[in-house]
């Protein structure tokens, strides 16, 4: 996809600068995403990467740098500038966030089709049957039984707290989604299961993936491109088999040699 | 206040208007003059602003939150000398909380009290509208107890007050969405989500939503105020006050194959009440001075069946 002179990236990061007193915990960093790509973000912990996320996503403060994102009008976003209600809305329509805990993602007390329709309520939705539908729609696509659509997300295993996580996103057919390690705290088959999910998802709906991990085999599996982090800059970057098959930077071999091969 | 706490319904004079005695050593209406002037500005943002939730500096009254200080304070701040106020709990006039706030207001203001919805110009209410329809000229104070509707979804202000700002009430409607799963229909039956004049979402405090509709283009001008909370919002006159609802699930007021036993109405909300142990019960209105206005009407005087009463 990279290369493409007819393509115009959806994302478009530059040197975005994020510290904490004098940590810096994101280093002047700039990467592209083009539409459907897939890219992750990898490092070891408290390298920045859930910063990086966060600060994308406007729920951190940044000291310098520019977001741009071109929304589903055409239109060129300066996310660092939007006002407030279009930042919401955006979040809310083209974008969607998936947590690693579950719990910080989903209404825990809320049905599992109450946590599906909120973000079409959010848009503006005001039909219970039209919610209920979309809502049963999304849970078959997620794999969940739709007789569970009535049940509360605490009852659910964390794998399908993972999925309806997804659900609730993609019912207004989002265009960028960010991944905090979505696949942390799940055992070995159902990681492998929620990685399929993903990637079918992914490729059918023409979904753009930011994806943070300290997994290297889930970005083997998911990622076009990648990013390795450390200390809060980019030591390495570009194509996903590239980067771990043939690593330059030490930080790099490191960590693909640390891996763990079964 | 021990003597106000020990009152006891039947003590006071039955009389529809009384005028009370002045209790010396107190200001006019218990509040000093320039906690009644910061009261009287937050209520002019508030009428200003028909909906939103304007903060004000609440004092301690001589009660327990919960009590009603939020709404006594709204009422010590707008009531004058010759006003006539009335006072309901739960549409009654004759429980603990109305007979010892009439009597408050009696002994720190001297003003005229009344039963008699037409004859208010003041009227203090907590769970109710009255049935008689309010008219211009009368100023109607809620007791809230939550001002906030937004709360139970997010517990913190900062968060809240950036929704009501950009009026993001699209989660309000989660709640709706769970009530129609888990019991087929709305079932939400007080302190039911109103939009004030399409813009600012608000709780009517918990009146049943019977009396929602009410509110709707109401004559009277409308205070509420939240004592605990320190907050105060209005309704003013005929203002658009909307009950949120689905398009496939309009809202509803509550009904009643009964009438009252009373009074025989069939309009009015109704209380359902156990007389003995065997588990016998009759529905009566649970506004009393629309009870007593009808039976006085047609003739006749309250008598519970078996002669119980």
């Amino acid at each position: 996809m990279i290369g493409n002179g007819k393509l115009s990236p959806l994302l478009s990061i530059r040197d975005l600068t994020k510290t904490y007193g004098e940590l810096r915990a994101c280093d002047r960093i700039s990467f592209d995403l083009y539409p459907g790509q897939v890219l992750g973000i990898v490092g070891e912990s408290g390298s920045g990467k859930s910063t990086l996320l966060n600060a994308i996503a406007g729920q951190v403060s940044l000291q310098s740098g520019n977001i741009a994102y071109t929304n589903r009008a055409g239109e060129n976003l300066e996310l660092t500038h939007l006002a407030e209600p279009k930042r919401r809305w955006l979040m809310r329509t083209e974008w969607g966030f998936v947590r690693q805990n579950p719990r910080d993602g989903l209404r825990m007390n809320v049905s599992a089709g109450g946590n599906i329709g909120e973000r079409l309520m959010d848009v503006g939705v005001r039909h219970y049957g039209t919610i209920r539908s979309e809502a049963l729609d999304w849970l078959q696509e997620v794999e969940i039984a739709g007789d569970r659509v009535d049940d509360l997300p605490s009852t659910f295993s964390g794998g399908m707290q993972q999925r309806l996580q997804l659900a609730r996103i993609l019912v207004t057919k989002p265009r960028l989604i960010l991944m905090d390690e979505p696949t942390g705290g799940l055992d070995v088959s159902v990681q492998a299961k929620l990685l399929d999910l993903l990637r079918s998802l992914a490729r059918n709906l023409h979904l753009s993936i930011i994806l943070v991990t300290h997994d290297i085999g889930v970005v083997r599996l998911l990622a076009h491109r990648l990013l390795v982090m450390r200390h809060g800059q980019v030591v390495e970057s570009g194509l996903t088999d590239r980067v771990l098959d043939d690593p330059q930077h030490p930080y790099t071999q490191q960590l693909v040699s640390a891996t763990l091969i079964p | 206040m021990s003597e106000m706490n020990g009152a006891i319904a039947t003590s006071e004079p039955t009389s529809s208007q009384v005028k009370g005695e002045v209790e010396p050593g107190f200001n006019f209406a218990y509040l000093d003059e320039q906690t009644k002037r910061s009261i009287r500005r937050s209520l002019l943002k508030a009428v200003a602003i028909p909906g939103h939730q304007i903060p004000f500096s609440s004092r301690e009254m001589p009660m327990s939150y919960g009590w009603g200080t939020g709404g006594i304070q709204v009422t010590a701040s707008v009531i004058g000398a010759d006003d006539t106020l009335k006072v309901i709990d739960q549409g009654a006039d004759d429980t603990t909380n109305a007979v010892n706030i009439r009597r408050f207001f009696r002994k720190v203001c001297g003003v005229a009290t009344t039963e008699a919805t037409e004859a208010a110009t003041i009227i203090q209410t907590r769970h109710r509208i009255p049935e008689t329809p309010l008219q211009e000229g009368q100023i109607f104070v809620y007791q809230v107890p939550i001002p906030e509707p937004l709360r139970w979804l997010e517990p913190s202000e900062a968060e809240t007050r950036k929704m009501h700002a950009l009026e993001d009430y699209g989660s309000m409607y989660v709640k709706l969405y769970e009530d129609i799963t888990q019991h087929g229909h709305i079932a939400t039956a007080y302190d039911y989500p109103v939009m004030v004049r399409d813009r600012y979402m608000m709780a009517p405090s918990p009146i049943p939503r019977f009396d929602n509709p009410k509110m709707h283009l109401n004559p009277a001008l409308q205070l509420f105020g939240a004592g605990r909370e320190k907050r105060i919002y209005a309704i003013p006159p005929y203002t658009s006050v909307k009950s949120l609802d689905f398009e496939d699930y309009p809202f509803e007021v509550e009904s009643w194959e009964k009438a009252c036993e009373f009074c025989g109405a069939t309009d009015s909300y109704l209380d359902e009440v156990l007389i003995n142990d065997k588990g016998d019960r009759l529905w009566i209105c649970s506004d009393t001075d629309y009870c007593q206005q009808r039976q006085a009407a047609a003739g006749v005087t309250a008598q519970l069946p078996g002669g119980e009463a």
